[in-house]
């Protein structure tokens, strides 16, 4: 299985693909359509991550000492975030993900990752999924 | 004639700014009157007494003058320099609103005129009272004389102009029925200066609370009006350097307003810019402000109206500036990102009035917040990226 740094560098490769801005984020849209839905009954409270408009729900589990996390969002655009997000921690070890640097994520250019805005879901859900990681 | 020359920011780039609510683009004279002071004469004001220390002070206390001028205050002494419309109303909150047993407040307020009140453990019913609306978000008086009536001797603290949905208040008609029960009243007014002249004695208010960012002044300076007939019953919220007569270890003897309320070092370029953008304002006119708004809001309107999927929640009767809206099947969130990629900026979310869009039953909505600064040609470049956005959403 691709590492952390590999899976950024081929979302790196598909996004870099794209001249106009707008088609990036046509691209971010198609792989929100992609995204599996999650279960109705995971969309409860305490799998909200805590944002100021869109919500975003990441459900998380461990195992031998990897992360399994799945999630979704009520923005389409933010459901393609999700998708980019959860391909680069899902089933990885909690070793690996612990010892990410979190500002690695700022090479794919998404200013929806990379802003430091506290009112966004997405800043809130790469928190959590740190968070897990750490008290795995 | 186009007013973006006065302002640097639209020389830089070359996108739509329309998230005016939020902060406006400063003219070059207001950079400039806070150059000046960092550069020519920086010194702290009130306290020495060389030079540049004297020069600050004058500059400082010619902005209260000024201010007190623009918003047609009776003295000096009624205007406090805060760092903005949120400290104004938390000191008012906590220093003079907090004796009332009953405080009342609107359905439009933005959040910081509600967390105030709530963290004096006031709730709906306990302490705190909600007027509500009647079509097209008008004020209900009926139900807010009916507030006044059971609960005279309050504290009312309503909004000029909503925020989130550009609404204009009758704020003289609430001041009136407020002292008709013997109660006080506070207006937000964020959201006027930087488009509605404003007279505190004509309006007849308690206190009035302005902010300078949203009206092309520098940010964190903002000003609180206090009536002269108040001034000795209002506590300091802070206290601190400059504010005192004489202390010893024993007590402390306050000044007199407008000093006591203004602990520490102050905001000093910001309240010299202040100033300047005042000038500025007085420059333009509020007749060529409100003229230029009023066609480019309606404007807006009906450019909107032509996009079936446009979703409004008030018509442009009696409201100016801010613009709320939304799109069928689509999450204004979305909407923003497109419109961000298309050097548009405007704002999508709940516009920190949360229990109003609770009310409609709606997360938020995509605001269009106007300055006389903005034209035409932005308003057709928002609408063509805000098609496209909607286009590429609902494929």
């Amino acid at each position: 299985m691709a590492t952390i740094q590999e899976t950024i560098e081929n979302i790196k490769d598909d996004l870099d693909f794209f001249d106009d801005e707008l088609d990036k984020y046509e691209y971010i849209i198609d792989l929100g359509k992609k995204l599996p839905e999650i279960a109705e009954s995971s969309k409860i409270e305490q799998n909200l991550v805590q944002g100021c408009t869109s919500q975003v729900w990441l459900v998380t589990n461990i195992q031998d000492e990897k992360l399994f996390v799945t999630g979704t969002s009520d923005a389409i655009i933010v459901k393609g975030l999700v998708y980019i997000i959860l391909s680069i921690f899902n089933e990885k070890t909690l070793q690996e993900i612990r010892e990410f640097d979190i500002n690695i994520l700022k090479q794919l250019g998404l200013t929806e990752i990379i802003t430091p805005n506290r009112q966004s879901g997405v800043q809130g859900m790469i928190q959590k999924i740190m968070e897990v990681s750490e008290n795995g | 004639m186009s007013y973006k020359k006065f302002f640097p920011y639209f020389k830089q780039n070359d996108l739509v700014y329309l998230d005016n609510g939020a902060t406006t683009q400063k003219p070059q004279s207001v950079i400039d009157a806070e150059l000046e002071y960092y550069t020519n004469y920086c010194a702290n004001t009130h306290r020495s007494n060389f030079g540049d220390a004297n020069r600050a002070t004058i500059h400082y206390e010619d902005a209260r003058k000024y201010l007190q001028k623009f918003i047609n205050a009776k003295e000096s002494c009624e205007i406090i320099f805060t760092k903005g419309v949120t400290e104004s109303i938390n000191f008012i909150a906590s220093s003079f609103a907090k004796k009332f047993k009953m405080v009342i407040i609107s359905s439009l307020e933005h959040h910081s005129n509600i967390v105030p009140f709530h963290m004096q453990g006031r709730t709906l019913g306990d302490g705190l009272e909600v007027v509500g609306y009647k079509d097209n978000f008008a004020f209900d008086y009926e139900e807010y004389e009916n507030i006044l009536q059971k609960n005279p001797n309050s504290f009312v603290s309503i909004t000029h102009i909503s925020n989130a949905f550009g609404t204009i208040n009758n704020i003289k008609k609430i001041c009136e029925l407020a002292h008709k029960y013997d109660s006080y009243v506070m207006i937000d007014g964020a959201q006027s200066l930087a488009h509605k002249h404003i007279d505190v004695q004509d309006i007849g208010c308690d206190f009035f609370t302005v902010s300078g960012h949203k009206s092309f002044a520098p940010t964190g300076v903002g000003a609180v009006y206090i009536r002269q007939e108040l001034l000795d019953e209002v506590e300091p919220y802070q206290t601190g350097g400059a504010t005192i007569r004489s202390v010893t270890y024993n007590e402390t003897t306050l000044l007199k307003s407008p000093y006591k309320f203004e602990a520490g070092t102050q905001n000093i370029a910001g309240v010299i810019g202040f100033k300047r953008a005042l000038e500025f304002i007085d420059e333009i006119g509020y007749d060529a402000i409100e003229k230029q708004e009023y066609r480019l809001y309606e404007y807006l309107h009906n450019e909107l109206k032509k996009i079936e999927e446009v979703e409004f929640y008030n018509t442009t009767k009696d409201s100016i500036s801010n613009k709320s809206f939304n799109i069928k099947g689509v999450l204004h969130d979305d909407v923003g990102i497109l419109l961000d990629k298309q050097k548009i900026a405007i704002r999508v979310g709940h516009h920190c009035t949360m229990p109003i869009m609770e009310k409609l039953q709606i997360k938020g909505t995509i605001r269009v917040s106007l300055a006389f600064y903005n034209d035409f040609d932005d308003i057709d470049k928002f609408i063509k990226a805000l098609k496209k956005a909607i286009r590429m959403l609902k494929d």
